[in-house]
C-alpha cells in the first residue's frame, strides 16, 4: 500500500474523512433535561465536545433579589429538583449565619435527617437514569419502588414531594408526624438489602463492568482545576466532604464514612454513589435514634433584616456536591446579590474533558455519572 | 373441511391443487393465523413479563388483563400520520421497513412447526421441504439488515445514519459466527432439508443441542444480535441515538419496523428450536418409556406442533428475560466479541465436529 509519495502518517485516514456534527440535545432521551451539546465526531468517535446550555434559565439569581429572605426558599427548591432538601438547607444556613441565628437541636437533627434521606432519593434517580443509559433497564424501576417511600415520607412531613420547601430560616416549620419515625425507620432497616438487589443486577455485571471500567476517567488534578465536587470528586481519590471538613446541622454528632475511590472512572463514582447510599441510610438511622426533644424554632424577629454591611457563605453537601449559597446583605430583608455555587454546573464543566476521544456510548455513560441536574445548571 | 378440499382438487386438477393451491392455503394459514397473532401477543407477552419482572404490572386497561392492547396498538399505528422528511431519500425510505418484513414472513415457509404427513394425502406441518433450506434460511435472515441501512441511510438524519452503520457493523461480526454454527448440525445431520435435520435428531436419538452445545450457544448469542435485542440492540440504542435507524419513521412505516423485530425473533427461535432442540420432537426421543409424551392421542401429528411452540415459547420468553437483566454492550466490544470469541469458538466446534464425523 505504502510507497515513497505516500505522505500519509502512521493513524491517518486511508480515505478522505469529514467529520460530522451532531447536535445531542436538548431534547434527547439521555440529556437528563435540556442540555444541549455539540458534537465533533469521527464515525462514532467524539472529538469535540461543547455543551451549551441556558435551556431552563429562570433567573433564580435575580428573584432571590426580589425577594424577602423567608420567601425566598421555594426558589431553592426549583434549582435542583431533585434534591430539594439539601438546597433548603443551604439557603436557609448562608440566611442564619447572615442574620446571626441560632437553631435549635431538635430543628438540626431533623434538617440531617431529611438531607440524608434526601440524597438517598437524588441517588436512586442517578442510579435509575445512569443504568437506563447504558441500557439496564430494571433496576429503574426497582429503584423508582423505594424512591416511592421516601417521597412519601417527604410528604407526610411537609405536604410535598419534590419541592418540599421544608425548612425556613432559623429552624424547621413543622415537626415530624405522629409514626412518621417509626415508618422512616422501618423502611432504613429493609433499604440495605434493596441496595444489595441493585448491585446484584449491576456491580458485577461483566457488560457492566465493561461499558464503565476506564471510562470517563477524572484526573484529580483536572477535578481540583475546575473545582468538581461530590462523589464526582470521591471517586477520583480526592475525600473532600463538607460534612467532614465543615460539619454543619448535626454532622458532627453522627459517624458515617466518607466513600472515596481512586480510578476516577464511571465505574469507581457508581461504586462511591452506592456506597454513600448506604452510609446515608446509616446517618438516618442514627438521627431517629438520638434525635432530642425541643423546639424547633429560634427566636427571631417578625422581619429578617441583613446586618448593612454583610455577606455570608454556607455551603452543605449535596447529592451532587458542594452547594453554597452566597449572601450579600445591605440592612434590607431582602438580600442585595445572591449568588449559587452549584455543582451541576461545576461538575458539567468537566464533561468535555472526559469525553474527549470516547465513543457516543460511552457519552450518554459519562453525561449519567455527572449527575446533572439542568435546573441547577442554568437557574 | 376435506370435503372442501376434495371439491376443489376435482375443480382444479392434481398439479395445479399439489403445487399452487395447498401451498397458498398453508401460506395463509401460517401468516394470518400463525405468524401475525404471535407476533402481536409476543408483545403483549413481552410488555407483561417485563412488569413482572419489574415489579409493575404492565398493560391492563384495554380488554381482561390487557388482551386487547395489541388490537388497540395496532389501530393506533394505521391510523397515524405517515411522515415522509422532505429530505429524505424516499425510494430508500420506503423501502427499508419492507425489506425487514418480508424475508423473515418468507423463512416461515420452510420451517416445519410438525412432522411430515404420516400418510400420502395427509396433513404436514410445513409450507415447503426444500432440500436446501438452510441456505435459504441463512440467506434470507441476511436481508433484513439491509432494509435497516437503506432505512437509516434514507432518513437523512445523523441519528438514523449511526443507527444504520451501526446495524451493518453488527451485520458483519454476526453473520459469519452464526454461518459457522449452523455448519454444526448440519454436518451431523448431513442434510440442508429443515425437515432432514429434525428426523436426523429423531434418528439419533438426541436433539443435537447435546452434541452441539458450543454451536447452540454461539448461535444464540448471534441469534440475539441478528434481531437486534437487548443486549445488542445497538442499532436502535435509544439512549445514545434516540431510536437509531427508525428515529424518522412513524405511523404503520414505523409499525413495520417494529413488526420486523419480533418476526426476526420468532425466526431466529424457530430456526434454533428446529436445529438444536429437536424441532416437533419431545425430549428423549428414543427412549421408548417417554413415548406418551408424543401426545398422539392427538390428531395429524398435532402433538408434534404442541412441542415445537413450547419449546418455541421457552425461547423467546429468554429474549424477554434478556432484556429485563442486561444492559447494552458498546459499539467497539460488541465487534470484539463477535471476531474474538464467537467466530474462533464456532470454529473450534466445526473442526471437533469434523473430526467426530470422520472418526465416527
Amino acid at each position: 500500500m505504502t510507497d515513497a509519495t505516500d505522505s500519509r502518517q502512521p493513524g491517518d485516514h486511508l480515505f478522505d474523512v469529514e467529520e460530522m456534527e451532531l447536535n445531542f440535545g436538548p431534547q434527547h432521551p439521555a440529556t437528563h433535561g435540556v442540555l444541549r451539546l455539540k458534537l465533533k465526531i469521527d464515525g462514532e468517535r467524539i472529538v469535540g465536545c461543547y455543551p451549551i446550555i441556558g435551556y431552563l434559565h429562570r433567573g433564580t439569581e435575580k428573584l432571590f433579589e426580589l425577594h424577602p429572605f423567608f420567601q425566598n426558599v421555594p426558589h431553592t427548591d426549583r434549582m435542583d429538583y431533585v434534591a430539594a432538601a439539601t438546597n433548603n438547607l443551604a439557603y436557609v444556613g448562608a440566611v442564619e449565619k447572615l442574620v446571626g441565628l441560632t437553631v435549635p437541636p431538635r430543628a438540626d437533627w431533623i434538617r440531617t435527617i431529611l438531607c440524608e434521606l434526601q440524597r438517598i432519593s437524588s441517588h436512586l434517580l442517578w442510579l435509575a437514569t445512569h443504568a437506563i443509559d447504558i441500557g439496564a433497564m430494571t433496576p429503574f424501576f426497582y429503584t423508582f419502588r423505594e424512591r416511592e417511600v421516601i417521597l412519601d415520607l417527604f410528604e407526610e412531613y411537609c405536604g410535598a414531594r419534590l419541592t418540599l420547601n421544608c425548612m425556613r430560616p432559623g429552624g424547621q416549620p413543622y415537626d415530624l408526624p405522629v409514626g412518621w419515625v417509626e415508618k422512616c425507620r422501618a423502611f432504613c432497616e429493609e433499604f440495605p438489602e434493596r441496595i444489595e438487589e441493585y448491585e446484584g443486577l449491576l456491580t458485577e455485571n461483566r457488560i457492566w463492568k465493561r461499558r464503565t471500567i476506564g471510562v470517563g476517567v477524572l484526573d484529580p488534578e483536572v477535578a481540583l482545576d475546575y473545582g468538581v465536587t461530590g462523589p464526582m470528586l470521591r471517586g477520583s481519590g480526592i475525600g473532600y466532604d463538607v460534612r467532614k471538613a465543615r460539619p454543619y446541622a448535626a454532622y458532627d454528632q453522627v459517624e458515617f464514612d466518607v466513600p472515596v475511590r481512586h480510578n476516577g472512572d464511571t465505574y469507581d463514582r457508581y461504586l462511591v454513589r452506592m456506597e454513600e447510599m448506604r452510609q446515608a441510610n446509616r446517618i438516618v438511622l442514627q438521627g431517629l435514634e438520638k434525635l432530642p426533644e425541643g423546639p424547633l424554632m429560634a427566636k427571631r424577629p417578625r422581619v429578617m433584616k441583613a446586618p448593612k454591611e454583610g455577606e455570608s457563605y454556607y455551603s452543605v453537601e449535596g447529592p451532587k456536591g458542594e452547594i453554597g449559597f452566597y449572601i450579600v446583605g445591605q440592612g434590607k430583608p431582602e438580600p442585595y446579590r445572591c449568588h449559587v455555587r452549584a455543582p451541576s454546573f461545576i461538575n458539567l464543566q468537566a464533561l468535555p474533558d472526559m469525553v474527549e476521544g470516547a465513543l457516543m456510548a460511552d457519552l450518554v455513560a459519562v453525561i449519567g455519572t455527572t449527575d446533572i441536574v439542568l435546573g441547577e445548571v442554568d437557574r | 373441511m376435506s370435503g372442501l378440499l376434495a371439491a376443489m382438487l376435482e375443480a382444479t386438477g392434481p398439479t395445479l391443487f399439489h403445487y399452487v393451491l395447498v401451498p397458498l392455503i398453508k401460506i395463509a394459514i401460517v401468516l394470518f393465523a400463525g405468524v401475525l397473532p404471535l407476533i402481536m401477543y409476543l408483545v403483549l407477552a413481552e410488555r407483561k413479563v417485563l412488569g413482572f419482572m419489574q415489579a409493575r404490572v404492565g398493560p391492563n386497561r384495554v380488554g381482561l388483563w390487557g388482551l386487547l392492547q395489541p388490537i388497540a396498538d395496532v389501530m393506533k399505528l394505521l391510523v397515524k400520520e405517515d411522515v415522509v422528511p422532505r429530505r429524505a431519500v424516499r425510494w430508500a425510505f420506503v423501502l427499508g421497513p419492507c425489506l425487514v418484513v418480508a424475508p423473515a414472513f418468507v423463512i416461515f415457509s420452510v420451517i416445519p412447526f410438525g412432522p411430515p404427513a404420516a400418510t400420502e394425502g395427509g396433513i404436514s406441518w410445513f409450507v415447503t421441504d426444500i432440500n436446501v433450506a438452510l441456505l435459504m434460511v441463512l440467506a434470507l435472515a441476511t436481508l433484513p439488515v439491509y432494509g435497516i441501512i437503506l432505512g437509516g441511510w434514507g432518513s437523512n438524519s445523523k441519528f438514523s445514519l449511526l443507527g444504520g452503520l451501526r446495524s451493518a457493523a453488527q451485520m458483519i461480526s454476526y453473520e459469519v459466527p452464526q454461518g459457522f454454527a449452523l455448519v454444526g448440525p448440519l454436518l451431523l445431520a448431513g442434510t440442508m432439508s429443515l425437515v432432514g435435520i429434525v428426523e436426523a435428531q429423531r434418528d439419533l436419538g438426541m436433539w443435537f443441542i447435546v452434541p452441539q452445545f458450543v454451536a447452540f450457544f454461539v448461535f444464540l448469542v448471534a441469534g440475539v444480535a441478528e434481531s437486534n435485542r437487548n443486549p445488542f440492540d445497538l442499532p436502535e440504542a435509544e439512549s445514545e441515538l434516540v431510536a437509531g435507524f427508525h428515529t424518522e419513521y412513524t405511523g404503520i412505516r414505523f409499525a413495520l419496523f417494529f413488526l420486523g423485530e419480533y418476526a426476526n425473533m420468532i425466526v431466529v427461535s424457530s430456526v434454533a428450536v428446529t436445529l438444536f432442540l429437536g424441532g416437533w420432537l419431545r425430549p428423549f426421543p428414543s427412549v421408548e418409556a417417554l413415548s406418551f409424551l408424543d401426545l398422539s392421542f392427538l390428531p395429524a401429528g398435532l402433538g408434534g406442533v404442541v412441542w415445537f411452540s413450547l419449546k418455541l415459547f421457552v425461547f423467546l420468553f429468554v429474549y424477554i428475560w434478556f432484556r429485563g437483566t442486561f444492559p447494552r454492550y458498546r459499539f467497539d466490544q460488541l465487534m470484539a466479541l463477535g471476531w474474538k470469541w464467537m467466530i474462533p469458538l464456532a470454529l473450534v466446534n466445526l473442526f471437533l465436529t469434523g473430526l467426530v464425523k470422520v472418526w465416527v
